[in-house]
């Protein structure tokens, strides 16, 4: 197989969705006692067939990711680095219809931002943009590497899907990660939620992944946009993703992330709406699936929900964020991404992880490894 | 006594304790720092990747491993291959101040198997620059010998996946390592229980390193001195030899008793 889109052509949206909720207690049972899973036993830890081994599942996932990752939570923060955007998604404050202020930070900004950020004690960094090829295009990521790498530990970015030579040449600058969610899997919602641009092409965002590991990345992200479509359908997706992913670029690292959509003016309302309780369900079946991958949640997610999920399976957390782009220096007032919703400082996020028994670690990762020597 | 008190030499670096440990996966450094004096550990890893080694006063990681009876043994988890490793050991050597250096090379980052090529090649290519080479191998004999061809100074065969705690699932060829080697063998990753560590020395392990058991068990500083007593007696087991095992009973009534008629 070439890509993930030979595979993914196989399986058809409503045939997977069906089944799903057709799982039944005893395929839970099965799921939750097996000491190996596959796909059929996340289908029935995400069905709602799962609903009331809650509990269980939440038990299971401590248990499983403090033996691979201890009693311990990565701490990371996005600095954004522009809003500028050609796309329409009509979910996102940075669309191209959403008629606000546009903003690309210059280098003397990205230093000022970057020097805001070491203060509130961070070592590893997520480069946010819109998609703007004009303006923010793999030259501007290769310049902002080479100005942002010396002062972190660690650097991942969140921008538009680019080519395999394009990684290629940020891999040695000092890129470790890269995340790109597909947002949903269902290819005729997508088109919908992305009309136009470059990111209304659904294959080739589903093949960045392939074009990352082929390009030797040490790690990426994966995620769908929850609220879009069906989320457990969506989250199978995302699952069988991972596992093409781990078995075809093994040298590779991966994580997940599940950004619920939030409000943001004149945006969006969710088409299907994901409760806590089934947050949480998402989480622990990732982990009971997967017991390697690392699972990363956002302050968009509420003080009561952060305050209670560490020690449920996740693995990494923002604090402090700010989403717009100069918001921690040069222009802290200008539009935001999204509303974040856990405005806590990082020094209180990481009293929070202390008090729960767990170590916050700010700095998993070093300069020093990102193969340098071939540069 | 004399059998309890046999150190241990790995390089031109002497040990009084057989129980290495790591810094990982613990819930608060003070914890580590309590549980790490408990178990008695002389040699402790620490992943070069976690320690701020540009600012090595302000880090909080190494900060707790200022004991005098303690050394560090750096390692180089995250690197991919040969040249990674090397360049990553040079400067570990150059900040840490120290020759040695736990050989990890595990390209793939869900099992963190290592790489048996690739720490070949970097064995043989630090050794030639004068590091004490302790590198993290599957349980392979052949690869052993190779590897003290090569110049190693120990060899750290895993008892099963890192992490895993399923203890020694590698036996078998543990104790074809530990009949063939001319360096010492740490058995590393995979001990889960003090009984586990007992057991690789009662074989003839010459120490064991544990992390995850002890990180992760509800009480670290209990667990760090049940592993340093369980370490000691297997230890001291091997040294007095174990009785015989027998899988029947002996017969009162000998095969060959004619003969003494």
């Amino acid at each position: 197989m070439s890509s993930f889109k030979d595979l993914f052509d196989t399986y058809h949206w409503e045939d997977v969705k069906a089944s799903i909720y057709s799982k039944t207690e005893t395929d839970v049972l099965k799921a939750l006692h097996a000491s190996k899973r596959d796909l059929e036993d996340f289908k029935a830890l995400i069905s709602p067939a799962a609903a009331p081994f809650l509990e269980e599942m939440a038990q299971l996932s401590q248990q499983l990711s403090q033996k691979r990752f201890g009693r311990t939570i990565q701490l990371y923060v996005p600095l954004y680095l522009s809003n500028e955007c050609n796309n329409i998604c009509t979910y996102c404050g940075f669309s191209f219809d959403n008629k606000v202020r546009r903003k690309t930070l210059t280098e003397k900004e990205i230093l000022q931002e970057v020097e805001s950020i070491k203060k509130m004690g961070y070592d590893h960094v997520l480069l946010v943009t819109g998609e703007a090829n004009q303006t923010v295009h793999v030259d501007y990521f290769k310049k902002a590497m080479e100005l942002v790498n010396p002062h972190f530990a660690n650097v991942s970015i969140e921008v538009q899907p680019l080519e395999q030579e394009e990684y290629e040449a940020l891999i040695p600058r000092g890129l470790h990660a890269v995340l790109v969610y597909q947002e949903t899997y269902h290819r005729q919602d997508y088109k919908m939620h992305h009309p136009k641009g470059k990111k209304s092409n659904f294959d080739y965002r589903l093949e960045t992944p392939d074009r990352l590991g082929k390009a030797g990345i040490h790690k990426m992200g994966l995620g769908v946009l929850i609220g879009l479509e069906d989320w457990r359908t969506d989250s199978f997706f995302t699952a069988l993703h991972l596992s093409y992913l781990e078995k075809t670029y093994w040298q590779s690292k991966y994580s997940i992330s599940f950004p619920r959509l939030r409000p943001f003016s004149g945006g969006l309302e969710p088409k299907v709406a994901m409760n806590d309780r089934e947050l949480v369900q998402l989480i622990c079946a990732y982990r009971i699936f997967n017991e390697e991958v690392e699972l990363s949640i956002s302050t968009r997610e509420s003080e009561l929900f952060r305050n209670n999920i560490i020690k449920l399976g996740i693995t990494s957390m923002s604090a402090g964020s700010k989403t717009n782009p100069g918001g921690y220096a040069v222009e802290p007032e200008a539009l935001e991404q999204f509303e974040i919703s856990d405005e806590r400082s990082p020094e209180a996020i990481a009293l929070l992880i202390k008090s729960q028994g767990y170590e916050p670690v700010w700095k998993d990762w070093d300069s020093i490894l990102n193969s340098k020597v071939n540069y | 006594m004399e059998q309890v008190i046999n150190k241990l030499k790995i390089g031109e670096v002497e040990f009084s304790s057989r129980l290495f440990t790591g810094t990982g996966k613990f819930s608060a450094t003070e914890l580590m720092e309590q549980s790490i004096l408990a178990s008695g550990s002389e040699l402790i890893t620490v992943a070069l990747k976690r320690v701020d080694i540009k600012n090595q006063d302000h880090d909080n990681l190494l900060g707790r491993l200022k004991h005098p009876h303690i050394q560090l043994l750096p390692n180089t988890s995250g690197v991919r291959n040969a040249k990674e490793a090397i360049f990553a050991a040079q400067l570990a050597r150059e900040a840490l101040e120290t020759n040695l250096i736990k050989l990890e090379i595990h390209p793939d980052p869900k099992y963190l198997m290592p790489d048996p090529i690739e720490t070949l090649i970097a064995t043989e290519a630090l050794a030639k620059l004068g590091f004490t080479v302790l590198p993290y191998i599957h349980a392979d004999p052949v690869l052993c010998k190779r590897l003290e061809d090569a110049g190693t100074a120990a060899v750290m065969p895993l008892g099963s996946p890192i992490g895993s705690n399923k203890g020694l699932k590698t036996i078998d060829f543990l104790e074809i390592i530990i009949e063939q080697s001319k360096v010492p063998v740490v058995v590393d990753a995979g001990i889960g229980a003090p009984s586990d560590a007992a057991k690789a020395m009662e074989i003839g392990a010459d120490a064991v390193l544990v992390n995850t058991a002890i990180a992760v068990s509800p009480n670290p500083v209990a667990m760090g001195l049940a592993f340093k007593l369980a370490v000691e007696a297997g230890h001291m087991a091997f040294k007095a030899k174990l009785a015989p095992q027998h899988s029947n009973a002996i017969p009162s009534s000998p095969l060959t008793s004619f003969l003494d008629v």
